[in-house]
């Protein structure tokens, strides 16, 4: 499914200033794009709005809030801590079989986890339940925020694989928001940068290298290094950049 | 014994020795004193005994509980619904608020003399008076627990278009059980006390109009009797049905 968003204005109730100026992009359906700025640049408020979970915004959608099936993963797994892993997945997906969460949670390598509690498991595996939560529900539009933060390279890493082969099943159109710029080229099939709050688009850039990548893969490294040469200001969000041709 | 042995021994056992010590000391002072005003705990067993098989305690336990049961009910279900909706709302908190203030402060007295004058000398009147008491420190406990209730899972129950019956369920009541287990509790001790007190005013059963009867008399072995039995009825009810259902709720937590 297609994805239109076009946000004109946000404020949030007793701030001076707008935490959203004017955001408008859409993304393909089965596209992968990575909104990468700076720490508090409106990136949450935004996927917030396109969740249909914050209302109040001058503006519009297609695609989101009520008209799309919508998994979401935030950057804390969010699982409730008195249900086990296979309640917390009906949760959202009630008419699950067992079968089918022993099938779902073995594709996340959390084989025989079903009746664990969340809390006797590690964050990274947390994660992963996280992550097949928003699959299950079979969704159309997959937004992610920060679900990989905070965790050590080689978790975040075996996370991409788990994120990209549940993708390969059901490919939603995909957000995700990312303050880390090697994430974003390395998962995404397009970048949008955006600048400091209030927050505005300041560059369309494509990735045209073959997946699946690793963070650390020359060409995402070359990649990550041309970019910050190019556009130095680029991570500062300081929204001096002129629109990049290509993508133009 | 050692301090290690003292650390091993069962809960049980730990709990038991408490209530052991005061036997003792009781019976020590009773001895002592040798006074009709001061029974002995052997002589309050004797006269339990004598009522539960002679006497008529447990038709007025009977009574007792059922008041007791039926308020407790009532006040938890309306404190709970009230606490819920007064936590999430700031038009119906700032709306009941300065009546709760007033009901938390209403005495117990007042409200019973109230009922009976206003409803007459029943049942309906007997259970609301001890109900009106209770209902608004449920409300209070609530009110904070729904104050303090997770947005982050409760957007989870949003965005994935969780029906409300069961983001209540799931989601809402499991945050709310430390604070309705501790209304129940708390609850259930404030009930019996008030009860008691009710029957004594306005009622002609129950274990309130008993230990009046004996007051007349200075029957104090009998009264003492009475309030053992009870006390057992609340042991009873902490071991048998709120320490397993605390247990059950809590066994999620590593």
């Amino acid at each position: 499914m297609k994805l239109v968003v076009d946000i004109r204005r946000k404020r949030h109730p007793g701030k001076a200033q707008d935490t959203i100026g004017r955001l408008a992009f859409s993304a393909e359906s089965g596209e992968f794009v990575a909104i990468v700025g700076p720490s508090g640049a409106g990136k949450t408020t935004m996927l917030k709005i396109i969740a249909g979970l914050d209302k109040d915004y001058e503006g519009g959608l297609d695609g989101a809030g009520d008209d799309a099936r919508l998994g979401f993963v935030f950057q804390e797994p969010r699982l409730l801590p008195w249900l086990n892993v296979a309640d917390n997945l009906r949760l959202v997906s009630p008419a699950l079989s067992d079968a089918e969460i022993d099938a779902g949670l073995a594709k996340v390598g959390l084989a025989d986890t079903a009746a664990e509690f969340p809390l006797r498991l590690s964050g990274g595996m947390q994660r992963r339940v996280a992550l097949l939560r928003a699959f299950l529900v079979r969704p159309e539009l997959l937004l992610l925020d920060e679900p990989f933060i905070s965790l050590d390279a080689p978790t975040a890493e075996s996370l991409y694989q788990v994120l990209a082969e549940l993708r390969s099943d059901v490919l939603p159109t995909t957000l995700l928001v990312t303050h880390d710029l090697r994430e974003a080229l390395a998962l995404a099939d397009r970048v949008l940068f955006v600048s400091h709050s209030p927050a505005q688009l300041i560059l369309d850039y494509p990735i045209r290298l073959p997946k699946p990548r690793r963070r650390d893969d020359d060409a995402v490294s070359e990649m990550h290094h041309a970019l910050i040469a190019q556009y130095p200001e680029l991570l500062g969000g300081l929204g001096t950049v002129r629109p990049n041709k290509e993508a133009a | 014994m050692n301090p290690a042995a003292v650390r091993t021994l069962p809960a049980e056992a730990v709990r038991a020795s408490a209530l052991l010590v005061l036997l003792v000391v009781w019976q020590a002072l009773a001895w002592k004193v040798a006074d009709p005003l001061l029974p002995s705990p052997a002589a309050v067993f004797v006269s339990l005994i004598h009522h539960l098989t002679h006497g008529e305690l447990l038709h007025h336990l009977g009574k007792t509980l059922m008041r007791v049961a039926a308020a407790f009910v009532i006040a938890m279900l309306v404190g709970v619904s009230v606490g819920v909706w007064m936590g999430r709302s700031k038009l119906v908190n700032n709306l009941l608020d300065s009546l709760l203030v007033l009901m938390l402060n209403l005495p117990a007295l007042v409200a019973a003399i109230l009922c009976f004058i206003w409803i007459g000398l029943n049942e309906t009147a007997a259970v609301l008076a001890v109900a009106l008491n209770k209902i608004p420190t449920v409300i209070t406990n609530i009110r904070e627990g729904a104050r303090a209730l997770d947005t982050q899972l409760l957007q989870v129950g949003e965005v994935y278009r969780v029906p409300r019956g069961t983001v209540l369920r799931r989601i809402v009541l499991p945050q709310l059980y430390p604070y309705i287990m501790a209304s129940a509790r708390s609850g259930l001790a404030l009930i019996w006390k008030i009860v008691l007190v009710i029957e004594l005013l306005g009622r002609s059963d129950g274990i309130g109009f008993q230990l009046g009867t004996f007051f007349q008399f200075f029957d104090l072995t009998s009264i003492l009797a009475y309030t053992a039995a009870f006390a057992a009825v609340v042991f009873a009810i902490e071991a048998l049905l709120l320490r397993p259902l605390d247990r059950r709720l809590n066994g999620w937590r590593a």
